[in-house]
């Protein structure tokens, strides 16, 4: 264990050592809520600005490059521009819930940080339920966003939150869903357990993380899919496809509210993409034996940088889905293969028990086919009968 | 929203619940300019929709009849500002006629290459602005920006503007081309093949676009035809009318190209026949760039200033990218045109709109919006 | 096929992403105010009036013949004649504007007053950064802030002011010849030499 490995642990130990021993666990609780909050608020502003600028690049752009070098003050000046603007609160708002609602969205938010274990011996608090506590505080966000759309009094915002929450629901389900098969394989809740349950090594050294085995890949893109409708981003950023109903339940949203809502709406895609990490992605594991000297701080967050990266690229390539098929494809398509995960999970479980040659390939397989052949199926019965191949004929 | 109690509204039939009213424009994301579509919804489907223009009114048909012939050209340009060289074609094509003016050859193929140039532009452009109206974050415009920022600067090296060109005169074309012109245009058509294979990579495949564009805003043949829908719409349907085909103006009639039509006449189709329309526009392009004559550029007897026509009637029309453009010119002798009528693509094919989006969601309708291919200031003028 | 339409997208898109760092036909941005596109011979922004010699109102080519202010689609130059006549280039007396305005801001630079102007007396700019918070101050140009040498006519627009310049100086020659052979001859009318 190398002293760079623990080295936030140690100062935290440090720090609440100055303390009488009375008051040591309090200050130790507030050293971690400030470090939650200072890392991921910087982590905000910087993924604020890594979007735009590799959207840009996809987009054959620059992005932002003015303010400050490459551009890096320009979170800094997007800030002061947020809370220099008028805040205004339509006439006919319901101006309590208007007020509360950026409010509601962003405090459970933070919650929710406090299960994720960031490194080796670095989570805020260690619940037994800890996975359980994340979806309760989670599930917060659907309440603000109602709250925010309905107190506008704004047709967009009635339409946005009316999609937000359709949306929401149904997306909670295959989130939930798809979560299962990791824990009915760890045999716990907790999410420390859960990663150390990734820890080991196989084939000279790669890691056994979830993501290896057929039912943690389909969990994990099954969990990324779901947490991409949770989080409001594109392709499923109905709730306010500005395209279609202005911003959504954010219309009538301006100045500090609005980037409270964005403060909000980032910071739950950190803690869906922290727990992808934690699930599937084994945590702070490394990925091979011999890269273990490496923190473990710096692998959770080179592969939480990794899937905000893939959250990007997904929003730079597709186009938005209408509702009815966000909702089917939640309904018919994710809570349904989510369900078969479960089975399949089950599969692997009893295969583990087989003994014969070359077994590993041959489970592999036939569990990844468990799987695959669902994803076919339903695929095609959500997309129903499919007409005939499209001919275009030319006329000379 | 709170549940009103007009007895009116009460007797609502076959509906137990109100319709939400939203006025869609003039100032919204997707509207493409200033349109505004007053639609009654309910829940997310559109049960009536009234489209409503004029917001970009500019008075230009009758600012034209008080202009002299040549003064109209600038004002061509800003009908239709993505297609500023169509336009100047039309109205050009119509004056010709009415005062019996013959462009050179040269002339002709230089309107031939700059016609179709201005196809690339705005069928790129327009899938650009489609996929944006369904929410792709710009990734697909930008794309279409990029190429069409080559071709505007090959429009800026030729006309000295990007987008109001004012190229194109009665008789023929303002100014010849620029030495090099050629080899820069002819090295950008060979280039475009590869931007239209990675356009197509990037959307036609895609599931999410197949998605929301199949069965989505479907145009009957029949009812295209009554409502004098042209262009890539009607052809979409499946209807085979070009006019570059049917009039064979120009030289048109030289060059060997096809014309793509669709079967269902939905929004994929409405996109897939402008891709496949982009590619026998570069096939005219390569034709037109190998045949181009060398010779004057302009009618020796067009008179720029001061043209008095005969008195007479006359109406020019072209296959513009976005379906017939046509002007309608009357004169009585004088210098300015006694009357000066447009025929704008964009006007009649949005007139079926509330057709095509009845009883689909509100999301279909700013896509179908978005497949009809508008340019506000053509729809207003 | 279910989803690999979405990944050939993703690929597109990630070859995009890699392109642009080194592809310069992919990343086509132009950084403006550092780096500026060079100039097209043949763009056109604002007319200006060329003069020639050094003394700018003396040297003004334009006759106020006021022909491009009824030509102008959008109206928006405005000449008065100047009683006081001055000779042009080749030596004949010409009438002068006393007053030319353009208002640049109803300007939309289609270049029309240039192409019937028959003394080659209006050009277009290529001048462009022109945006200022004085609309009647700085965008309302008289003809003291429109007039620009024949150099920098020259400058801008090589080919054409060239084929101009060799043009009147044939003119010149030809009127000075036939100056020089009617020395002693009364003068009669002529008509302008520079006419197209």
């Amino acid at each position: 264990m190398s002293g760079l490995d623990q080295i936030f642990v140690w100062i935290g130990h440090r720090a609440a050592g100055w303390f009488p021993a009375s008051v040591q666990p309090l200050v130790s609780a507030v050293l971690a809520i400030a470090g939650v909050m200072a890392v991921f608020g910087t982590c905000f502003a910087l993924t604020t600005l890594a979007e735009r600028k590799v959207l840009g690049r996809m987009q054959n752009r620059f992005g932002p490059n003015r303010v400050g070098p490459y551009g890096l003050l320009q979170p800094l000046a997007d800030a002061v521009k947020m809370l220099t603007k008028e805040d205004i609160v339509p006439f006919s708002a319901d101006k309590t819930l208007h007020f509360l609602a950026p409010l509601v969205l962003t405090v459970p938010v933070w919650l929710a940080f406090a299960v994720l274990p960031f490194g080796r011996n670095m989570s805020a608090i260690n619940l037994d339920a800890g996975i359980l506590f994340f979806f309760a505080v989670g599930s917060a966000s659907e309440l603000a966003v109602f709250m925010a759309g309905w107190s506008s009094q704004n047709k967009y915002s009635l339409v946005g939150a009316m999609r937000a929450i359709a949306q929401m629901i149904s997306y909670e389900v295959p989130l939930v869903l798809s979560v299962v098969p990791v824990l009915m394989l760890a045999g716990s809740l907790e999410l420390n357990d859960i990663v150390a349950a990734q820890g080991t090594y196989t084939f000279g050294g790669l890691a056994r993380w979830n993501v290896f085995t057929p039912w943690g890949l389909a969990g994990l893109i099954l969990f990324l899919i779901a947490a991409t409708a949770e989080s409001n981003r594109s392709p499923f950023d109905l709730p306010e496809g500005e395209s279609e109903i202005i911003a959504g339940f954010l219309t009538e949203y301006s100045g500090f509210k609005y980037a409270l809502f964005f403060l909000g709406e980032y910071l739950g895609l950190f803690a869906v993409t922290g727990l992808a990490v934690t699930l599937f992605l084994g945590g702070w594991h490394a990925p091979f034996q011999w890269l273990e000297w490496v923190p473990s701080w710096f692998w959770f967050a080179a592969k939480f940088g990794a899937l905000i990266f893939l959250f990007i690229w997904v929003r730079a390539t597709l186009p938005r889905l209408r509702l009815d098929q966000l909702l089917n494809f939640s309904w018919r398509f994710l809570v349904p293969l989510s369900l078969i995960n479960l089975l399949v999970a089950a599969a692997w479980y009893w295969t583990g028990a087989w003994k014969f040659p070359v077994v590993a390939p041959i489970r592999w397989l036939l569990c990844a086919a468990l799987i695959a052949l669902p994803y076919h199926w339903l695929g095609r019965a959500l997309r129903g009968a499919m007409p005939p191949p499209r001919k275009y004929i030319y006329a000379e | 929203m709170s549940a009103s109690t007009l007895p009116s509204e009460l007797a609502e039939p076959a509906s137990d619940h109100q319709l939400l009213e939203v006025s869609l424009g003039p100032q919204h994301p997707s509207t493409h300019g200033v349109f505004r579509m007053d639609v009654s919804l309910d829940g997310e489907m559109v049960v009536k929709l009234k489209p409503v223009f004029g917001y970009l009114h500019r008075n230009h048909e009758k600012i034209a009849e008080k202009c002299s012939y040549l003064g109209s050209i600038p004002y061509t340009d800003r009908l239709d500002y993505i297609c500023s060289l169509t336009n100047n074609w039309a109205y050009a094509m119509t004056v010709e006629k009415l005062a019996g003016l013959v462009a050179p050859e040269r002339a002709e193929y230089i309107r031939v290459i700059l016609s179709e140039l201005t196809r690339l532009i705005n069928h790129s452009a327009l899938a650009g602005f489609l996929l944006q109206d369904m929410g792709a974050l710009g990734t697909p415009l930008m794309y279409a920006f990029r190429e069409r920022e080559k071709i505007l600067d090959l429009f800026e090296s030729l006309t000295g503007a990007r987008m109001m060109c004012n190229y194109m005169r009665f008789g023929g074309c303002r100014c010849d081309l620029p030495p090099g012109w050629i080899e820069q245009t002819r090295s950008l058509v060979a280039n475009f093949p590869s931007f239209l294979d990675e356009f197509e990579a990037l959307l036609t495949g895609n599931e999410i676009l197949q998605a929301r564009t199949e069965g989505v805003g479907v145009l009957t043949p029949q009812l295209a035809v009554n409502a004098g829908v042209t262009g890539p719409m009607l052809r979409a349907t499946g209807v085979n009318y070009d006019i570059r085909k049917v009039d064979a103006y120009g030289v048109y009639g030289r060059f060997s190209f096809r014309v793509p039509l669709g079967e269902r006449g939905d929004v994929f189709d409405r996109y897939m026949i402008r891709i496949l329309e982009m590619r026998e526009s570069l096939k005219i392009l390569e034709q037109a760039l190998r045949d181009i004559p060398a010779g004057p550029i302009i009618d020796p007897k067009a008179k720029l200033r001061n043209l008095r026509p005969k008195p007479g009637e006359a109406y020019g029309r072209i296959e513009g990218p976005k379906g017939e453009l046509g002007f309608y010119l009357i004169s009585d002798g004088g210098p300015n045109p006694y009357r000066y009528r447009i025929r704008p693509p964009s006007l009649i094919n949005l007139t079926i709109l509330e057709d095509m989006c009845l009883g689909q969601t509100i999301a279909d309708a700013v896509v179908i919006l978005g497949s009809v291919d508008i340019v506000l200031g053509e729809v207003d003028r | 096929m279910n989803g690999f339409g979405i990944i050939k997208g993703m690929i597109e898109t990630a070859r995009n992403f890699v392109g642009s760092y080194h592809d310069a036909q992919r990343l086509t941005t132009v950084q403006y105010p550092e780096q500026k596109l060079p100039p097209v011979e043949n763009a056109r922004t604002i007319p200006f009036l060329v003069f020639d010699g050094d003394d700018a109102m003396a040297g003004l080519r334009c006759t106020a013949c006021v022909i491009c202010e009824k030509e102008c689609p959008p109206q928006c130059i405005y000449i008065v004649k100047d009683q006081v006549k001055k000779p042009d280039y080749v030596g004949k007396m010409q009438m002068q504007p006393k007053v030319f305005d353009i208002d640049i801001s109803v300007c939309m630079s289609c270049g029309i007053c240039v192409e019937v102007c028959p003394f080659d007396a209006i050009k277009m700019d290529q001048v462009f950064e022109l945006s200022t918070g004085d609309r009647f101050g700085k965008l309302l140009l008289d003809k003291h802030q429109l007039a620009k040498p024949n150099d920098y006519f020259v400058k801008i627009h090589k080919t054409e002011a060239s084929e101009i310049d060799v043009r009147r100086e044939e003119d010149k020659r030809k009127a000075e010849a036939a100056a020089a052979a009617k020395a002693a001859a009364p003068k009669s009318p002529a008509t302008p030499g520079a006419a197209k």
